[in-house]
């Protein structure tokens, strides 16, 4: 019997239905004159308004503290996140989020500082972004730092805009980039951004780059390739240098999606790899959270040559004070409104001061040591189209599972039934079917042992009760959703109250 | 190490699954030529106590702390935040979710995103609004881009030089690679927007006004969307402080197409310029030029109401190259705090709280200008103002700046033109006392 049988009518009036709340909308309750926050009494005469100015009142539902704390508490508990369980999410590094650099950020002279105030008023603020910087630059192997870019796409734009700056620079412009087929999704927006035609690279039968395919299509009108190092199958391109050698010598720069960060921290120096621009995803990498959605943040980090063409303002030191560096010629100009996010730039930097060189290394380890053990323990039951040793995730597909007309979505719904957050699915596109499994340091070997006993379930239950995959999830708020429904009447916004009445 | 679970144990067990002979055998598919051979110089790790004394320390570094009182906006406000909104979005259900890519998992964020776009939509008088963009400022980049395709064969935009001028910068980046160019509207002697060159130029796509524009003042946004769609172009509105619609009319309401800025004030500690939020809407009919996230209504199988993200063929990972952006990760959370204001607000405490800032503002205003100082912009401003003080200013701050209290921002690193001028903010935070304070200074 489903739930909704067995709770009758209980589950059908507003704001019950036993321990899965049917919360309505935020302006489905409330009533006019209530108040959910104090508003200061007025200490100075009310002034006068031009009336042509003056709007009518928002139509905001008026609601108590109560009604706002309980609608939030209740949303909440539809959601999932690393707190609640395994994330094993590829590609989005859901590793455990400290709360020690929540409380850091949150320090009250910093969650307060303001970014217009001088210099001399905000030394902590700039000396932690000096520092960070630093930091990072130390992690890459490369030479500067720029914090400012607020996610990783935005990273990586902040890198497209300092390959057009550098090539404008040399005075030759150039209108194509090559991107491989294994790559992230967002290179190619981020590189039409900067008027760059992506041209496709495909990755090879063993899931690597061929360096004589780039020096084919590598030429003097290329402005340089994106490169994901660990690619997004999990594996380390290892000719990455001499396929940087291909690009450097036709003038062109190589631009590194460092999201997959976490499988080579300790390990892997960008710059001996030929790369000239890294972005760092540090809420994948170093621990901040991901929010549902963000705030992220992506700094960039190039060599001694592109520095001159980072961000303004930049933090430096001069002596014992800290200032922000504002008239570089050659630089590619703002980013951001201020320095970046810089309230997730705090926890990073908290992250790398917990964890210290040696920490942030053993992660890394730890992190492609889960990962192979998975595949190790789940290709006899799902197919793994590339066998071989991978980094910090491993991609699977179901191509074992298609003669029982079972999905790789069917699977991932299911692993949802079982309490887990599924991996993600239908990508990396060369893998027909992907499920790409990343699991992090964060899991210890009995959660991990249990997620895969739970898969090998499921792939039994596939053979057996495929209903069970079909119908999943059942033991959620809501079982599958129409998308098509979605986007085909699109409801982007909520009624008016008076329309709801 | 607190963060990783292995036992020496474990590990070796793991590795003999593998197959592999140590930890370091797993990166053998690292070419030696690419591997990072140097010590890092990072600190020593620290232990969670010695982690607080290091950031006491440097909290200690900045001069102005959770007393002091800050009389500075320009882009950045500090406002009261209720202790509900730090406890319910830090919630980690919330805040250690990922992008809600399968619903059933995020009905939280998705409902919350679902009723931020409403309220953010009401608030700004537009039909729809997305899931965020990274701050005011990308945000205006974006919203020009937008404009340029819809009107597809234009290359102009104009913007005003009253829009606060990192977001003019950030509007330069972004275009810099492309062939469009920008063309800056002036000032009028009274702090608004001189629009009557529109009229001289065609084949521009959008013109972006800021209101209250960086000088606190109000533009005329119905008079200025006439003249903008009269010229033949698009009428992109955008704000920093979005209280103001709190009392004043709504870009949307006047006649704007594209309505954008920064979402900080509502809930957002101002945490030295990020992370803030980036408010994005616009009218129905462009609704698939949009950038960025949606989430939309829907049913499940059992007909149940529930949410997911939808219109995604606009987006990076399904367009790829040809998206209407190139935005991913956005800044989920501070949308769900900006809608746990606006919902603990309510309409009625939004007005309340909204004229509170404006009848402050005004009563510092008549204090400056008693004390002797002189307006440089006549307008009408809510929240924000330029004075110019007879004499140097520059002393009397600084002695203010020792009892804790920063008098305005100058602005000739900014507008050289206005060196000399302070623009001051007043939001609820300030108490008459220190207005006070301030105008005697003045005064002296």
């Amino acid at each position: 019997m489903s739930e909704q049988q067995t709770t009758g009518a209980a589950n059908t009036v507003l704001g019950t239905g036993g321990l899965i709340f049917n919360e309505p909308l935020l302006w489905e309750k409330g009533k006019k004159g209530r108040m959910g926050m104090s508003v200061p009494q007025s200490d100075v005469p009310a002034a006068t308004l031009d009336a042509t100015l003056e709007g009518t009142e928002v139509d905001f539902p008026d609601l108590s503290e109560v009604d706002v704390v309980r609608h939030y508490t209740r949303l909440s508990q539809w959601n999932f996140g690393v707190d609640s369980g395994m994330y094993p999410l590829g590609s989005c590094t859901m590793k455990y989020n400290p709360k020690t650099n929540e409380r850091q950020a949150a320090t009250p002279a910093i969650a307060l500082a303001h970014p217009m105030l001088e210099e001399g008023l905000s030394q902590g603020t700039l000396r932690l972004l000096y520092e960070l910087q630093e930091f990072l630059a130390t992690i890459t192997g490369l030479d500067a730092v720029s914090l400012q870019p607020a996610a990783g796409a935005h990273g990586e734009l902040t890198g497209m805009l300092i390959f057009h700056a550098y090539h404008e620079h040399k005075g030759h412009q150039r209108h194509k980039i090559l991107i491989p087929d294994t790559a992230h999704g967002t290179n190619p927006a981020s590189a039409a951004l900067c008027g760059y035609k992506a041209v496709a690279v495909k990755s090879g039968p063993d899931g690597m780059l061929d360096p004589e395919l780039v020096a084919s299509l590598m030429d003097e009108d290329t402005a340089g390739i994106m490169l994901t190092n660990p690619n997004t199958l999990g594996l380390f391109e290892e000719r990455v240098r001499e396929i940087a050698e291909i690009v450097h010598a036709k003038g062109g720069l190589v631009y590194g999606d460092g999201a997959n960060m976490n499988a080579v921290m300790g390990v892997m120096d960008a710059k001996k790899c030929g790369v000239d621009v890294l972005h760092l995803n540090l809420h994948k990498t170093f621990s901040t959270p991901h929010g549902g959605g963000g705030p992220g943040a992506g700094p960039v980090c190039v060599t001694k040559e592109l520095e001159p063409f980072l961000p303004v303002p930049r933090a430096v030191r001069k002596g014992d004070s800290y200032q922000l560096e504002e008239n570089l010629p050659l630089s590619v100009g703002r980013v951001h409104a201020f320095h970046g996010n810089f309230g997730v730039l705090v926890k990073a930097y908290s992250y790398i001061l917990t964890m210290g060189a040696e920490g942030l290394k053993r992660a890394s380890q730890l992190a492609v040591l889960n990962a192979n053990y998975i595949k190790e323990q789940l290709k006899d039951v799902l197919h793994l189209p590339y066998d071989r040793p991978c980094m910090h995730e491993c991609v699977f597909s179901d191509q074992n599972q298609q003669a029982e007309k079972i999905s790789t979505l069917d699977m991932a719904k299911r692993l949802i039934d079982y309490g887990y957050h599924p991996p993600t699915i239908y990508f990396p596109l060369v893998v027909h079917g992907a499920m790409m499994i990343e699991p992090t340091e964060s899991e210890c070997k009995e959660d991990i042992d249990q997620f895969i006993a739970t898969l090998r379930t499921i792939v039994q239950e596939a053979k057996e009760q495929p209903d069970l995959l079909h119908e999943a999830p059942q033991r959620t708020k809501v079982r599958r959703l129409d998308e098509v429904q979605a986007a085909r009447c699109p409801c982007l916004v909520g009624l008016p109250s008076a329309e709801d009445k | 190490m607190r963060y990783l679970p292995h036992t020496p144990e474990d590990i070796s067990d793991m590795l003999t699954v593998i197959g592999a002979d140590s930890l370091d055998g797993l990166f053998a598919s690292v070419p030696e030529a690419c591997r990072m051979t140097s010590s890092w110089d990072l600190p020593q790790p620290q232990s969670e106590w010695q982690l607080n004394d290091h950031m006491r320390g440097l909290a200690a570094d900045m001069a102005i702390g959770e007393d002091g009182k800050v009389l500075i906006g320009a882009g950045s406000y500090r406002h009261y935040i209720p202790e509900t909104i730090r406890t319910l979005a830090s919630r980690s259900e919330f805040l250690t979710a990922y992008t809600p890519y399968q619903p059933e998992m995020a009905q939280g964020t998705l409902q919350g995103i679902f009723e931020y776009q409403t309220l953010t939509a009401r608030l700004l008088g537009v039909d729809v609004v997305n899931a965020s963009m990274y701050d005011g400022a990308s945000a205006l980049a974006e919203a020009l881009l937008m404009g340029l395709r819809i009107a597809k064969k234009k290359k102009k935009v104009a913007i005003s030089k009253a829009i606060h001028p990192h977001y003019r910068g950030v509007v330069a980046a972004y275009l810099r690679p492309t062939s469009y160019e920008i063309i800056e509207l002036e000032l009028t002697a009274d702090g608004r927007t001189d629009l009557s060159s529109l009229s001289k130029e065609s084949d521009i796509a959008a013109v972006a006004l800021q209101s209250p524009n960086f000088f606190g003042v109000i533009e005329e946004l119905e008079q200025a969307a006439t003249t903008i769609h009269d010229a033949g172009s698009l009428f992109v509105a955008c704000f920093s402080e979005p209280l103001a619609y709190g009392l004043l009319k709504n870009p949307g309401d006047c006649g704007a197409d594209i309505v954008c800025g920064e979402g900080q004030s509502f809930g957002i500690a101002p945490s030295f310029g990020g992370p803030g939020l980036g408010m994005f809407g616009c009218k129905t009919a462009y609704t698939r030029n949009l950038p960025g996230r949606l989430v939309g209504e829907t049913k499940d199988l059992d007909g149940k109401r529930g949410y997911v993200l939808t219109l995604a063929t606009r987006e990076q990972h399904i367009r790829r190259e040809k998206a209407t952006s190139n935005i991913c990760s956005n800044q989920g959370v501070c949308a769900m705090t900006a809608a746990m204001y606006m919902a603990s607000l309510g309409g009625t405490g939004l007005r309340q709280l909204s004229r509170l800032n404006f009848d402050k503002s005004e009563y510092l205003k008549a204090q400056l200008l008693a004390a002797g100082a002189s307006l440089v912009f006549a307008a009408p401003t809510f929240n924000e103002f330029v004075v110019r003080f007879p004499g140097d200013f520059s002393a009397k701050r600084e002695k203010l700046l020792k009892q804790g209290i920063v008098a305005g921002l100058d602005l000739g690193d900014l507008y050289p033109e206005l060196a000399g001028a302070y623009l001051f903010c007043v939001t609820e935070t300030i108490d008459k006392a220190t207005m006070d304070t301030i105008a005697t200074e003045v005064a002296a």
